[in-house]
């Protein structure tokens, strides 16, 4: 079959399948750029959640009062940090929808790309913009120094709010798939600013008022709760972790359901 | 390892595998039959145009072919492989009508990472010298014209050098100037034996560049043959007349008519031997108002695929 030069054919059998799907760093390092390039997506997703932080967490009062093993600014801070990871998240995930309305998905079908490369590339930078508000969250609040916490509450606050922001990247896909349009995000901002004030990252909610168990079962909740776990120590709840894998769940069989049926319709 | 399998086609090359084929294959939306029973066998090396009015089911045939869509029944193959499989290893590559492109990222930074996602593929400077668009690279996909960007689509084509080239309606919306550069693009690039199928509606464009042509009407073949055969529907002529009560099944048994239409009083009748017609109508019918006209090559294409139900004038 290796018959070489002037034969006059293609040797289909020569011809090989991209390993990993056709995941790859250099698709991966250009979409990390086009988010970053994004204006809109850089002040909604790494700025807003710092100037939210200085403006709502930094006043004196938030640095004597105490909350857990820190003060009342490192709960913000901490708050505010997984509020950007999830808005963050959100933006990654939902890039689809302006790659479906643009009509780039279907290019990338005559392309030996899978699905599931595609959809793992898109995780990887909701995971990297995550990690990025979070780190501008926690970055600007040791500048200005008015949250206290000890540093392994720091750090363990960051990664929880980080890895467990995956969760809305699942959402922003799953998002990205019901609403194809260039600006899903326009909608998505509003919802998210109302999902986090019902799970408890703008205010403490009464764990034992109606508005508490509403709150318990709304997604950011087990988030919220989670990632201000280490400010408080003890055991977590099962009900947070609950909350977040189900949500996780709920998330990712909505997006495999509605990529299912965009590929099979294309 | 082969870096550049281009040398090795060569025109009029011929495999085992044709490069498309097509048997028996149909296409429903629910209660709409976009394709009828499309049997289809393209060689290695061909151009081939797949000319029809919109909606005759070339862009869901072309679908198809790669993948995208999966037949209501019927085998598509290319190359002897299943579509998908065939696009897997890069050897089918589609410029499509409305295939869209990121508007926020460069056409160098289109190429490149439309080219990381193939296991080998041509070099970036490459492909997009042959598509004449080396001096864009650094442009935003969104402030490039629409000649450009469908330039810059068959610079993506054209990477993981593929066996078979679709093109579906590439023209549509190019200037004169445009559409002439596109097709001197993909000329010199079929010279190296590539298979080229596109699809168009325009005939001037199916004769001017394709080897072969195939007519299709309605989800149906209804005419196969060179530009010369295609164009040799339209030798016949076109004869008017106003009659009272026309018969049009003994017009349509008059050998050599292919259409007869009747309009009010008017009967027009596309015939090969328009003598013959002629005849009938003044000898047999109160015909008056007679005019006999040459057709011409449009209104040929348009009684091919015109949305009536005339007999289909299928060339062998």
């Amino acid at each position: 079959m290796s018959t070489r030069m002037n034969t006059q054919t293609i040797d289909t059998s020569a011809r090989r399948v991209p390993a990993l799907g056709g995941f790859n760093p250099t698709m991966l390092g250009i979409e990390l750029r086009r988010m970053l390039r994004n204006r809109r997506t850089v002040i909604f997703t790494l700025i807003m959640p710092v100037v939210l932080y200085l403006i709502i967490g930094t006043n004196d009062t938030y640095g004597t009062d105490r909350a857990g093993s820190g003060n009342v600014s490192a709960y913000i801070l901490i708050s505010m940090a997984a509020y950007g990871a999830v808005l963050a998240a959100t933006s990654g995930g939902a890039m689809v929808a302006s790659e479906r309305a643009l009509g780039w998905s279907r290019q990338l079908r005559l392309t030996p790309l899978s699905p599931i490369a595609y959809i793992a590339t898109k995780a990887i930078v909701a995971l990297a913009f995550g990690g990025l508000s979070v780190a501008a969250v926690n970055v600007a609040g040791k500048l200005n120094g008015k949250a206290e916490m000890s540093t392994h509450v720091w750090i363990e606050a960051a990664l929880i709010a980080w890895l467990g922001s995956v969760v809305f990247g699942a959402f922003g896909l799953f998002m990205g798939y019901l609403l194809p349009s260039e600006n899903v995000m326009q909608v998505l901002g509003p919802v998210l600013a109302g999902l986090a004030a019902l799970g408890g990252l703008w205010f403490p909610i009464d764990a034992s008022s109606t508005m508490g168990h509403i709150s318990a079962l709304t997604p950011i909740y087990g988030l919220a709760q989670l990632s201000r776990w280490p400010l408080y120590g003890g055991a977590p709840h099962l009900a947070w972790v609950l909350n977040l894998v189900v949500w996780l769940a709920i998330f990712v069989g909505g997006a495999a359901w509605r990529m299912s049926k965009d590929t099979a319709r294309v | 390892m082969t870096s550049s399998t281009a040398e090795t086609l060569e025109p009029g090359a011929r495999r085992s595998d044709p490069a498309v084929s097509l048997v028996g294959v149909t296409k429903d939306f629910g209660q709409v039959h976009a394709v009828r029973g499309i049997d289809l066998e393209i060689g290695t090396g061909e151009i081939v145009a797949f000319l029809g009015p919109n909606g005759a089911g070339k862009t869901t045939t072309i679908d198809m072919v790669l993948g995208l869509s999966r037949p209501t029944s019927g085998d598509v193959r290319v190359l002897g492989l299943e579509p998908r499989q065939a696009i897997a290893r890069g050897l089918v590559s589609a410029v499509m009508q409305t295939g869209g492109l990121l508007k926020d990222v460069t056409v160098r930074e289109t190429v490149q990472y439309t080219a990381s996602l193939f296991a080998s593929a041509q070099s970036v400077d490459e492909v997009l010298r042959r598509a004449g668009i080396a001096d864009l690279a650094d442009r935003k996909v969104g402030k490039c014209s629409g000649g450009e960007q469908q330039r810059l689509r068959f610079a993506m084509a054209l990477l993981p050098d593929p066996a078979l080239l679709l093109l579906d309606e590439p023209t549509t919306g190019m200037d004169v100037e445009g559409r002439r550069a596109f097709w001197s693009a993909i000329r010199a690039d079929a010279e190296r034996g590539r298979t080229v199928l596109f699809a168009t509606h325009y005939l001037e464009e199916a004769d001017q560049y394709a080897d072969r042509i195939v007519l299709v009407r309605k989800g149906r073949v209804v005419a196969d043959g060179s530009g010369a055969q295609i164009k040799g529907l339209a030798s016949g002529r076109t004869v008017r007349a106003t009659v009272t009560r026309p018969d049009t099944d003994a017009l349509a048994a008059i050998p050599g008519v292919d259409t007869v239409d009747v309009r009010g009083e008017a009967v027009i009748v596309h015939a090969k031997d328009s003598d013959a017609v002629a005849r009938y109508l003044l000898n047999q019918t109160d015909a008056r108002d007679l005019e006999i006209a040459a057709k011409g090559i449009e209104e040929a294409f348009l009684s091919l695929t015109g949305d009536d139900d005339e007999p289909e004038g299928a060339l062998a």
